[in-house]
């Protein structure tokens, strides 16, 4: 089912959680909300689940109005950061409890719950555990109890809020894997909440990236990082170098043709298209490297370059062609920028690399 | 000394001292008196004591502090479960104003929680002469000593409820309406079987409080012998009338009710822990066992 959302604003007492925002979600796509903490995407998924009601504006599901229909009307999925199973029932009672809950004309015979709460446990690898307690479970299991419970009553739309945002890094990796095959099975509408830019690239259709109760932009994974539509989501997707052209003017004068001159702007280059040279090189600038850091495959360069410092980040090979150490003396060329004219929208730009 | 001791602890005398002080306490102002009290109820005998017991107007003393209990309980229940759902799980204006109300019958003397009612419902009060035209008796009646009673424990199952739901927020019971659960359903199935052990505790104080209840209804009881006389009532006019056999022999009951709270509070206390301890458990390691297609993508 399509979710349209339709000039939605919300505030809490000063606070704008969101600022007259409108999204699309086609049928079957699997969409990330991206953005840091307190841009407003949770209280938007909040507000599609029925949780919260907007101060304005309309939700519709499947082109059908749902701005103010009850939460538990809503036949919406949802699955919570901190997973919110009912801790005094069994595994296979919190999966059985949407439709336990059913009227008893709409409930199906006990013989049919047990069957589909155990083809739900098998789907999510955990038929095993169905006797046991949610406390008995590690986080990882816990997760995804929580999603076979949100899948039981057969929802239109599943919503996810920060789904992996408590476990560790190499169970967040694998869930999200694994979530991805799941939503590729089922094509079910979802919205999933991150603010962990490498988990929205990696599993979403579309990524979202919210700033400030606003969209900053929306495209695919490869769309956002490649073509940013603004400095936010440049910096916000990965880390970046910032230059303001006046002090870099060499190169930033390339990058800005067309644009009229004297209008500021800021120069954003990845670390990763930083050429680095040990002799000089045509049209490059010289720098003393402060710091080198090696973590794992790459090897991340902090250099000294008129007070600012630069972030390189180069292949490990690389880093020992050109023996660097701190003190060395280098030259570096960026291969490709993005130049933002500044302007009042703009987010005020850091010297400092911005950095996660 | 052979034996290491830690920089941090006390001498052994002064770890003895504290204890026999501690210990000295406890049996000077509690185990005493409650040897006395059952000592003086058989200083002639358990036939004496039996007979005491029996009497009419103790039996009636007993029968009423049951009822009133019974019929207390019920509301304190209600109000305190509606108070804390509403403190604990929203947000709203004057609710720091009804947190701080629920504690006023601990900050007031119950004999004034008794005037109050006095004050609005006795024969020179303020609904006294239409409650007199209506031929309802509120005062020197049992409505009286039930709302006296009422007032000084409403607060005791809301405290205990409070940080209990609020520790556990509002996760699960959102869970459950996104699932489809009616209101009911919700707090039937999820919020009630998580905070029943609290519940239970709050019951045990309350009922503690109500059977032992004596200023407040005192006040508002007007002592008519056989019909509002409450156990602890009925003990001091007895004592007052140098019948010491009838007033240890009744003082004992409410002894015994006291011990019987101590146990079941203990019980509940147990439980308690346990479900805590069990919530909080430190989780297994990470097993991950995923789908084999998953596996497989791993170099």
């Amino acid at each position: 089912m399509s979710i349209e959302i339709r000039n939605i604003s919300k505030r809490f007492g000063n606070f704008v959680a969101l600022d007259n925002l409108s999204l699309d979600i086609p049928t079957g796509e699997l969409v990330a909300l991206l953005g840091p903490s307190g841009c407003g995407k949770t209280t938007l998924l909040r507000i599609i689940a029925g949780m919260e009601s907007p101060d304005g504006g309309n939700v519709l599901f499947g082109g059908e109005e749902a701005t103010h229909v009850h939460a538990r009307e809503r036949q919406v999925g949802f699955v919570f950061q901190h997973y919110a199973l009912f801790r005094h029932m069994s595994v296979f009672e919190n999966v059985a409890f949407g439709l336990r809950v059913r009227p008893r004309k709409g409930r199906p015979p006990e013989a049919e719950i047990r069957d589909r709460v155990m083809n739900l446990l098998k789907l999510v690898q955990l038929d095993w555990l169905a006797n046991r307690y949610p406390s008995q479970l590690s986080g990882g299991q816990r997760q995804r109890i929580a999603l076979a419970r949100a899948l039981a009553v057969e929802p239109k739309v599943l919503l996810l809020d920060e789904p992996f945002g408590a476990l560790d890094t190499k169970v967040r990796k694998e869930l999200r894997r694994w979530l991805r095959r799941l939503h590729d099975e089922m094509h079910i509408s979802s919205v999933f909440v991150t603010h962990d830019q490498e988990e929205a690239l990696e599993v979403a259709d579309r990524v979202v990236v919210m700033n400030r109760g606003r969209i900053e932009q929306i495209g695919s994974p490869d769309e956002v990082y490649s073509s940013p539509a603004s400095p936010f989501v440049y910096q916000f997707l990965g880390n970046v170098n910032v230059f303001h052209h006046r002090m870099h003017g060499c190169w930033a004068e390339v990058e800005r043709e067309g644009e009229a001159p004297g209008a500021g702007s800021i120069a954003f280059v990845r670390p990763h298209d930083i050429d680095l040279d040990a002799a000089p090189i045509s049209g490059g600038m010289k720098a003393v490297v402060s710091h080198v850091h090696r973590i794992g495959p790459l090897v991340r360069v902090e250099l000294e370059h008129e007070a600012e410092t630069i972030e390189v980040e180069l292949t490990r090979e690389r880093a020992a062609n050109l023996e660097l150490s701190s003190g060395r003396t280098v030259w570096f060329k960026p291969r490709q920028a993005k130049v933002f004219p500044t302007g009042p929208t703009t987010a005020p730009a850091t010297k400092q690399p911005f950095l996660f | 000394m052979t034996t290491t001791r830690r920089a941090t602890a006390e001498p052994r005398w002064v770890r003895l001292l504290l204890t026999a002080v501690a210990l000295g306490f406890l049996f000077l102002f509690l185990v005493l008196p409650l040897i006395a009290v059952f000592w003086e109820a058989f200083a002639q005998g358990a036939q004496t004591y039996w007979e005491a017991l029996q009497e009419g107007e103790a039996r009636s003393a007993m029968l009423l502090t049951l009822t009133i209990a019974a019929l207390v309980l019920p509301f304190n229940i209600a109000f305190g479960v509606a108070a804390a759902w509403a403190i604990a799980k929203f947000e709203f204006r004057g609710k720091s104003l009804l947190t701080t109300l629920i504690d006023l019958p601990f900050a007031v003397s119950p004999v004034v929680a008794g005037l109050i009612f006095i004050i609005l419902f006795g024969a020179q009060g303020f609904f006294g002469p239409w409650l007199a035209a209506h031929d309802i008796r509120i005062i020197f009646a049992l409505p009286g000593m039930i709302l006296a009673t009422l007032f000084v424990t409403f607060p005791f199952v809301a405290r205990e409820l409070i940080p209990l739901m609020q520790a556990q927020g509002r996760d699960e019971e959102e869970a459950a309406v996104s699932l489809g659960a009616s209101g009911w359903q919700m707090f039937r199935r999820v919020t009630l079987p998580n905070i029943k052990w609290g519940l239970m505790y709050g019951v045990i104080l309350a009922n503690a409080r109500a059977m032992g209840e004596f200023g407040a209804v005192s006040v508002v009881s007007g002592h008519i012998r056989g019909e509002t006389n409450t156990l602890p009532l009925h003990v001091e006019i007895l004592y007052n009338e140098y019948n010491q056999i009838g007033a240890f022999a009744a003082a004992t009951v409410l002894a015994f009710l006291g011990l019987v709270t101590l146990v079941a509070k203990t019980i509940v206390e147990w439980r308690m822990r346990k479900e805590t301890e069990m919530l909080t458990a430190e989780l297994p390691p990470e097993k991950t066992e995923l789908p084999p297609s998953v596996a497989t993508e791993r170099p």
